[in-house]
């Protein structure tokens, strides 16, 4: 509030004083400072001068960069994230690739064990049928054996019958009787 | 001296120059100009340094503050304001590390001054005016002719955009300066209590404790001002940079 007229004041008895002693009065109690033109051009100058070189060094300097460092890190990333992909599309295909090769070898193995299956059971089936042929023979052979022994018993039958006959006849009867008779009514007999 | 809440933006010449008849002396006020360019590009600059492609921690503050800068620009101006980019930044940086160091107690606050702050408003709107004609020519004066007015209002929107843009560099440079002004008074009147009541014996000395709990709130709310006068200051900039951009609403 008594800002106002000390600054009025103020700036009378500075424009007096500046025009008589130039420099040394800021320091002056009363005035107040940044409303005191006496300096304005040093603050003017000064203030040209650093917010040049800083504006410079920004420009020159940091904000290149700092832009090129946050540029770098976006690449990077970026890349980054392209490799991962990358080798997530190779995992996915080696994945791929290893379940097509398990679901080969299990139809191989199915496969295998089919034809083993299938080749053991031919296998088998003509060893039965070999043995059973052989069997088979066998049996015959052994029929027809025994139809000949049988055969044969048979007609040694009539032989030992009219030996039998003939012995009884001459045992009996004390005479002599022909092999040929007695073969005769032997086969009358069992006829 | 310790009393007065004015004498801190008092100036003292460190080494008297006068040229022409003009003084140029090297202040007070110069010596912190420099401060603040050393701090601001010294950070920058050192903490930079590395290139690091993983940030220490120091490295990121220097990017978070361009970053900031970068999406306010081109949140304000367009891809386009990229160009103002070392501008913006230099002054959102400048103004915030002087803001910043001015909170040192005996420190010297560059922006209290007016001359200081018109003198960056001006080469706000120094840049807009000339990139504007430039880019634009004569067609950067639509600035003052909104499209979609009856012609009637003609003229007295036109009154009303020429004079709301010739108030902008003030506007500009008093809100900073008028916030770093009044928020170091504020802080030196209430510090002062404390030591006017702490002299009147036991009771004033218990009764001191009351302005120096509102030095201290005062204080936190001074490094945000100077935070936010930096930021508002860059905002407008950015605002501005646009007209000079895109002139036709």
């Amino acid at each position: 509030m008594f800002v106002t007229p000390a600054y009025a004041e103020s700036h009378a008895t500075q424009n007096a004083n500046t025009e008589v002693a130039g420099h040394g009065e800021a320091q002056g109690g009363g005035s107040f400072p940044p409303f005191d033109p006496g300096l304005y051009p040093s603050q003017l100058l000064w203030l040209a001068i650093t917010f040049g070189i800083f504006y410079l060094l920004v420009s020159k300097v940091i904000a290149p960069r700092i832009g090129g460092i946050l540029e770098d890190r976006h690449d990077r990333i970026a890349e980054d994230l392209d490799e991962a992909n990358r080798l997530k599309e190779e995992s996915d295909a080696a994945v791929a690739a290893y379940e097509q090769e398990l679901a080969d070898a299990r139809r191989k193995a199915n496969e295998i064990a089919t034809t083993s299956r299938e080749k053991a059971k031919a296998e088998s089936d003509a060893e039965r049928a070999k043995h059973e042929e052989a069997l088979n023979k066998k049996l015959a052979e052994s029929e027809a054996n025994v139809a000949a022994v049988k055969a044969k018993a048979l007609a040694e039958v009539d032989g030992i019958a009219s030996d039998t006959a003939q012995a009884i006849v001459e045992t009996l009867l004390g005479g002599k009787v022909t092999k040929a008779e007695v073969n005769a009514a032997v086969r009358d007999v069992v006829k | 001296m310790a009393n007065d809440p004015i004498s801190q933006f008092q100036l003292s010449r460190l080494v008297p120059i006068e040229i022409g008849g003009m003084d140029f002396s090297f202040t007070n006020s110069s010596l912190f100009m420099v401060a603040t360019t050393v701090v601001a590009a010294g950070f920058l600059m050192t903490t930079t340094a590395n290139r690091g492609l993983i940030p220490t921690r120091l490295q990121s503050i220097s990017e978070m503050a361009y970053e900031f800068v970068a999406s306010m620009l081109r949140d304000g101006a367009g891809s386009q304001g990229m160009r103002f980019f070392p501008l913006v930044f230099s002054l959102f940086m400048f103004v915030l590390i002087a803001n910043l160091l001015g909170m040192f107690p005996y420190f010297f606050t560059v922006t209290s001054h007016i001359i200081v702050t018109f003198a960056l408003a001006m080469l706000v709107i120094g840049t807009v005016v000339i990139y504007g004609v430039m880019k634009h020519g004569l067609s950067f004066l639509k600035l003052f002719v909104p499209s979609g007015i009856p012609g009637v209002l003609m003229p007295l929107v036109v009154m009303i955009e020429v004079i709301s843009f010739l108030s902008r560099p003030i506007s500009l440079s008093v809100r900073l300066f008028a916030n770093m002004l009044a928020g170091h008074i504020t802080l030196k009147v209430f510090a002062g209590f404390i030591v006017a009541m702490g002299a009147q014996g036991a009771l004033g000395f218990m009764g001191a404790a009351l302005p120096l709990l509102m030095t201290i709130a005062l204080t936190g709310l001074e490094f945000l001002v100077a935070f936010l006068q930096a930021y508002v200051f860059a905002v407008l900039t950015c605002m501005y940079l646009n007209d000079a951009l895109h002139p036709s609403h």
